[in-house]
């Protein structure tokens, strides 16, 4: 393994996070507070509690969910598409690194930034809501998980997208619906048993789902499952990695 | 000797059948400059992403050092250097720190000596803190070739270093490629300036279509390539050449001034003088005489348009 490689690439991208730390750490910081505000206490106000957690509670695990993986995405999108906008790839694809090094170097970048960022949300969210963490050790994992598989997913896109349009067609026609619908602001057992049965078929629901357990030991679907369709999403997007750098799928001719 | 860089038979097609590559092979000895000359699309980009491993060869085998560049892609890229044709750079990032992110990639800590040393070197000391967005054109370039020498290649490729940049720039560029020679640095550059490869190369190459029509020495190649002319330049013009020349094939400028000769300077008799007996014979009187070798840009353009030089 060259160490070296991946280190250089992971100090790469993060020098670009704290180039644009205001943006990078205000913004969710911002839009949070914003959510609470209307979310959660003008809209909260007039919802009961879900299963004995406020609202407002009750919203912060989806919240973190919806940047988490936004950031995630477009961090790993960004990251990977920026060099072959610029041509810089050139020198990526000259150096003695393999794909697994630039995989973790990029990929590793981008969660850690998204994960950054999904901590500065749960610490901003105890200034607006009373939050319990029942399983602290499961928050973590799916936390980081998360990060790293839609890390994973934007890196994919980044290499699919050939201008920037693309970039955020996946992100904002698919992945903003699914969160959405995913039961970030809702607790799927308030729909119509039609609309649960179709729900269950948004890969996003067993990620809120499960992360939301973390939190209060409430959970739409069973943890197992959550953790099983986190696990399978990941080693799809590896899979479909390994076979870009196999072909060289848009980067190699 | 072993050379440094062996390419065999390589062969490069794209998915529309387009043969960038039509076996070539090359072997490049360590220490010397060649010059890979040819007309645009003539597939030198092609051929050095396929060294380097930006482009999948289709088939042959490339070595650096000894190392395949495909089985022992590490070792191998860890020999070679590339400068890029086009001014590929992250606009935000500062001179420092994108050679040493180059640094690492190729596998090398930071060696803050090392790197101040090529940035010294490249006249880019002073600018080390500056955002690449701040730097001029030719600082950019030379920002290329820092980051190309950060990991101390043995090899080094640069692929059309001076397409675009004025004269002074293009003098600094030869005189950089000299200092890396002397380093012992192997370079392989393109170029469609005839007079880059005449001053700087040691061997040429004339690739055309994806196919190399030639690897010379370049002395060697001027001299039994190169052809001679004699400009006899005479005190009153004349309307045609005089019968007794005639032999001499001697063509007349416009002005009809001027009478010259073409000879090979390796033929066992150039006739240079029966020539000038003649001309002295014929009642021309001479102002001036001057001899001409033809340049590689005439090798060059009779080589790719299929002319006998």
């Amino acid at each position: 393994m060259n160490w070296s490689a991946v280190a250089a690439i992971y100090r790469f991208e993060m020098a670009r996070f704290f180039r644009t730390l205001a943006q990078s750490f205000l913004s969710p910081v911002l839009s949070t507070s914003l959510y609470f505000v209307v979310f959660g206490t003008a809209i909260g106000s007039r919802i009961q509690e879900i299963e004995g957690v406020s609202y407002g509670a009750f919203i912060v695990p989806g919240l973190i969910m919806l940047s988490v993986v936004m950031l995630s995405i477009s961090n790993a999108s960004f990251g990977i598409y920026f060099p072959k906008f610029l041509g810089t790839i050139y020198e990526l694809l000259s150096a003695p690194v393999n794909f697994i090094e630039i995989v973790i170097g990029y990929v590793g970048a981008a969660a850690t930034k998204a994960l950054f960022v999904g901590v500065v949300i749960l610490i901003t969210a105890t200034f607006f809501v009373d939050l319990r963490i029942e399983h602290p050790f499961a928050m973590v994992w799916f936390l980081v998980l998360t990060c790293l598989s839609f890390s994973l997913l934007g890196f994919i896109i980044g290499i699919w997208a050939s201008n920037f349009e693309q970039m955020s067609l996946v992100p904002q026609l698919v992945v903003t619906p699914l969160i959405f619908l995913g039961g970030t602001f809702y607790s799927i057992s308030m729909l119509p048993p039609v609309w649960q049965t179709i729900t269950l078929f948004n890969p996003v629901v067993y990620l809120i789902s499960g992360f939301r357990w973390s939190f209060y030991g409430l959970a739409d679907v069973p943890i197992g499952f959550s953790l099983l369709a986190i696990l399978v999403f990941t080693g799809i997007c590896l899979g479909i990695i390994g076979w870009i750098f196999k072909t060289g799928w848009r980067i190699r001719s | 000797m072993t050379p440094i860089l062996s390419i065999r038979d390589l062969r490069k097609s794209y998915a529309d059948g387009f043969e960038a590559l039509k076996g070539v092979s090359l072997d490049i000895e360590e220490g010397e400059i060649l010059a890979l000359l040819g007309p645009n699309g003539a597939g030198k980009t092609t051929l050095i992403s396929t060294v380097c491993g930006i482009t999948t060869p289709t088939s042959g085998s490339v070595t650096v050092g000894g190392h395949d560049i495909q089985t022992d892609f590490r070792a191998a890229r860890r020999m070679i250097g590339l400068v890029p044709q086009e001014i590929a750079l992250e606009p935000f990032e500062k001179v420092w720190n994108t050679v040493r992110f180059s640094r690492g990639l190729f596998g090398y800590g930071a060696d803050n000596s090392r790197i101040e040393e090529i940035l010294r070197k490249l006249s880019l000391w002073n600018k080390r803190k500056n955002a690449i967005k701040e730097l001029s054109g030719g600082m950019k370039r030379r920002v290329l070739i820092a980051k190309a020498l950060a990991h101390e290649p043995r090899v080094l490729f640069l692929d059309e270093p001076t397409a675009g940049v004025d004269v002074e720039l293009r003098k600094d560029m030869w005189e950089i490629v000299a200092e890396l020679k002397q380093a012992g640095v192997t370079i392989i550059l393109t170029t469609h300036y005839i007079e880059e490869a005449e001053a700087i190369a040691d061997r040429v190459g004339v690739i055309d279509k994806g196919e190399l029509l030639l690897v010379q020495d370049k002395n060697t190649l001027m001299a039994q390539m190169g052809k001679k002319q004699i400009e006899v330049m005479l005190t009153e013009p004349i309307q045609s050449i005089p019968k007794a020349l005639a032999e001499h094939n001697l063509t007349l400028n416009g002005n009809g001034d001027v009478l010259i000769y073409t000879y090979d300077i390796h033929a066992d008799r150039t006739g240079i003088t029966t020539l000038l007996n003649d001309v002295a014979q014929a009642g021309l009187v001479l102002r001036d005489v001057q001899t001409r070798q033809s340049s590689l840009e005439e090798i060059f353009v009779n080589l790719v348009s299929g002319a006998p030089a």
